[in-house]
């Protein structure tokens, strides 16, 4: 069971605490943004990530991964989500190299892992159309024509679209606009012709683009296994992306939240510390609760995840409802409590309230992920 | 098979045999066996079934075996619970003894105290009630006044307990007293017999028509040197110890097993359930996700610390952040319920209400003293904010 850490787990726990407090603190978000930097996350951080085995955590050891499995990854969230580091970590080694080992032959398998485990590639998921998630209702369609297809429509917050090397695009080749039967998943190159990518600058400055895909023509090897049937290969990935992002969330709120406390306890108004009000005394520890009950269900989804039960789909809109609940508190009570500094851009409390909205509509808000949960029990 | 997958196997097979049919399902109120004195079983399977848990030292199911326990490891009597869970098996023995007294005596009494009070408690034949708060002393506990003159071989009690829950029908009472002036380090842990002359209850009638407490007087009630637990003057580091326990216990009310309120999405599904089973009002059905899914967050969390401290990594805060969560989250059960039931919720007798929705009705109002009775949820916050978050005073 992994509700509690086992050594090597904390092993890797430390190893990420160091990583991303030295190399990747919140300032370097602040100086990515301030550049407006092209790339968006520092490349040669990414390529350091990958040589630690991150950006192949999820694939194999023999399609050239480290297989750590989501609780190890959880992991590593967790500690990106505390300095808020922009990287490829969701995009690809959450999102686009597990769903090339889902849905994937063994020959596209052998093709692309390999490369995404090395951090030569990054891979990003085209799936939601509409400002809400919505990942079945999808309108982009792929029509066959001769030996191939022809793709045509739009995708939005497609997370990394902007640099990524290859596109999963999830397009229509039968059924219903929201019918989960029906979809193929395509692997597409990000330069193909038809494609134009416009990046967004969101209010997290983390990294994502709008796709449009104006009949663009591709092979019928571009299909990532089965057509039709891309939506069985996609629901776990995507249950898996939501418990990986409850856990960065998880982080994110811990950070706020100790730095939230650390204020209560220097500030001094009216001759003492802050934190010796009641009324705030209050907010802090209601804040710990819902903390500590985030901790112990995104751990039970990454467990679940990794011996693959069947009970992942509730307990992946469990924890990604759960994280979406505390982190909207905690940010939200984070700037309140700072006061007046708490406005200003030069205090970086600020930046945990942007990245939380942001991550809180990714793959579903808690109203998403409360009715998925009632739908799954039954009322 | 490995010693703890024989253990589940024949607990599984002894509770198969042992329960009867209805002590597997959900227990109404005046079912509870408290045991006593002068027990009583409304329901004579209770009593079977009472009795062959006492034979297997079940009742309490961690305790020496020596003191009429059960002598299981924390991994085993963790079995038990799930195999109890599974069957829907009835507390079997319901008591301050066992959740409360006998932990702190394990700990704290002497020898000879223990043998004279734990095994009487795992056999249900003592049962025990609570003398800690007083008219002037809920949430600041530790100004209490009741006295105790030490007079050699007794001391002399006189004053005044209030909210004493079942003060009425119990055998002893534990007791806090004031043996010094100092405020913290002057009170003491006496145990007595509720029959020693000078002892008098008087019952309150609660919002929810139970009467469950009382106030509880004393006047020059002797009691034997013998009977103080720990030092004298000593007893407010005991007093704490056993609020801890008392704080688990009550967290976990709205899960107890063989509880008699069924699970909100099941009355919700009753009174608002369309012809596909979902519920029609998407604002209740939203709050009722939200509730059910805290719940089982919250489940995870005891869980998650029970593992934590069997890995020797407890947290010293947790009894009051489950103490505070459990507490408002039957809470919100019970006026979540009322929405969805509306009025048919709100019937106090008659027959144009069923006797679960009466039931509903008095376990809703009796809900509201979950975060008083064991040290209310504010103060859980203030003991949050300052042993767990290290907040200044
Ligand atoms: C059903 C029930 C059963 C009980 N059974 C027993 C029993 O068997 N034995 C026993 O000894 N006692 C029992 N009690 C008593 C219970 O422990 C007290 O009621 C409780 O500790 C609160 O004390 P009080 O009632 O004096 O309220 P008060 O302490 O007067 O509190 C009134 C309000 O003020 C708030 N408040 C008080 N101090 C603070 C503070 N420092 N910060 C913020 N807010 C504060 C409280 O939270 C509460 O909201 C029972 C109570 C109930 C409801």
């Amino acid at each position: 069971m992994g509700l509690v850490l086992n050594e090597e787990q904390r092993m890797l726990q430390r190893s990420a605490q160091e990583f991303f407090s030295a190399r990747q603190p919140l300032k370097a978000l602040r100086t990515l943004r301030d550049n407006q930097d092209a790339t968006g996350f520092d490349r040669e951080l990414w390529r350091a990530m990958a040589e630690l085995g991150w950006a192949g955590i999820l694939i194999p050891e023999a399609y050239g991964g480290a297989a750590f499995g989501y609780q190890g990854l959880g992991l590593i969230l967790e500690e990106a989500g505390r300095s808020l580091a922009a990287s490829p970590l969701i995009s690809t080694a959450l999102l686009g190299g597990p769903l090339i080992l889902s849905a994937g032959s063994e020959a596209q398998k052998h093709a692309w892992l390999g490369a995404v485990a090395a951090g030569e590639r990054v891979v990003a998921l085209a799936l939601d159309e509409r400002s809400r998630h919505a990942p079945t209702s999808i309108a982009t369609r792929a029509k066959s024509q001769g030996s191939g297809y022809v793709l045509k429509g739009s995708k939005v917050m497609v997370l990394d679209g902007h640099v990524a090397d290859q596109l999963l695009v999830v397009a229509r080749t039968s059924g219903a606009d929201d019918a989960a039967q029906g979809l193929t998943i395509f692997v597409v190159d990000a330069t193909a012709r038809g494609i134009t990518r416009t990046r967004l600058t969101l209010v997290d400055s983390r990294n994502a683009a709008n796709v449009a895909f104006d009949n663009v023509e591709v092979a019928a090897t571009a299909v990532l296994g089965m057509p039709d049937s891309g939506y069985a290969a996609l629901a776990p990935v995507l249950d898996g992306a939501r418990v990986g992002l409850a856990a960065e969330m998880l982080g994110s709120g811990l950070e706020a939240f100790e730095r939230t406390l650390n204020y209560l306890k220097l500030r001094v108004q009216f001759g003492v510390p802050i934190g010796s009000f009641q009324a705030l005394k209050h907010r802090a520890a209601l804040m710990y609760c819902e903390i500590e009950l985030t901790r112990s269900v995104v751990l039970e989804a990454l467990t679940a995840l990794d011996e693959q039960r069947g009970d992942v789909p509730q307990l992946a809109s469990l924890a990604k409802a759960k994280a979406c609940e505390m982190l909207e508190l905690v940010s939200s009570e984070a700037i309140q409590l700072f006061g007046g500094i708490g406005m200003t851009d030069e205090e970086e409390i600020g930046f945990f309230i942007k990245r939380a909205r942001v991550a809180q509509q990714t793959f579903g808000d808690a109203v998403f992920h409360r009715d998925r949960y009632a739908t799954s029990m039954g009322f | 098979m490995s010693t703890l997958d024989s253990f589940r196997v024949a607990t599984r097979a002894w509770l198969e045999a042992n329960c009867p049919a209805s002590m597997r399902t959900p227990m109404p109120e005046d079912e509870r066996v408290w045991g006593g004195r002068q027990p009583s079983f409304k329901n004579p399977e209770s009593k079977i079934w009472f009795e062959r848990m006492v034979s297997r030292g079940w009742t309490v199911p961690t305790w020496p075996t020596a003191w009429g326990g059960g002598g299981l490891t924390t991994d085993e009597a963790q079995i038990l619970n799930d195999e109890m869970t599974r069957l829907n098996c009835r507390t079997p023995l319901f008591g301050f003894g066992i959740s409360m007294l006998g932990p702190v005596l394990l700990k704290y009494g002497t020898e000879a105290q223990k043998a004279e009070h734990l095994p009487p408690i795992a056999r249900g034949e003592i049962r025990w009630c609570q003398g800690y708060s007083e008219p002037n002393a809920g949430s600041d506990l530790a100004n209490l006044q009741t006295k105790a003159e030490n007079r050699g071989d007794h001391f002399l009690v006189n004053g005044q307990k209030i909210w004493t829950s079942y003060a009425h029908l119990a055998d002893w009472i534990f007791c806090l007293v004031r043996t010094d002036s100092a405020k913290h380090r002057g009170i003491s842990f006496l145990l007595f017999d509720m029959r020693t002359a000078g002892v008098k209850t008087r019952p309150i009638a609660l919002i929810s028509g139970a009467s469950v407490f009382c106030e509880t007087f004393f006047d020059n009630v002797r009691v034997p040197t013998r009977n103080l637990v720990g030092q004298l003057n000593n007893g407010w580091q005991i007093a704490k110890e056993l609020l801890q326990h008392e704080r688990g216990m009550i967290s976990q009310i709205g899960r107890a097993i063989g509880g008699t309120v069924p699970p909100v999405e099941v009355v919700a599904k009753q009174y608002l359930g369309d012809a596909t089973g979902k519920i029609s009002d998407p604002v209740l059905r939203d709050a009722v996700a939200r509730q059910v899914m805290n719940d089982r967050a919250f489940e995870l969390t005891i869980r998650r610390a029970g593992q934590e401290s069997a890995a020797g990594a407890a947290d010293g805060g947790a009894s009051s952040m489950f103490k505070y969560y459990g507490t408002e989250q039957n809470k919100k059960k019970f006026e979540l319920i009322l929405k969805c039931a509306g009025t048919q919720a709100l019937g106090w007798t008659g027959p144009d209400f069923t006797p679960d929705e009466l039931t509903l009705c008095r376990t809703w109002l009796r809900s509201k003293g979950n975060s008083i009775e064991g040290g209310t949820s504010e103060i859980q916050l203030n003991v949050i904010a300052k042993r767990v978050l290290g907040l200044p005073d």
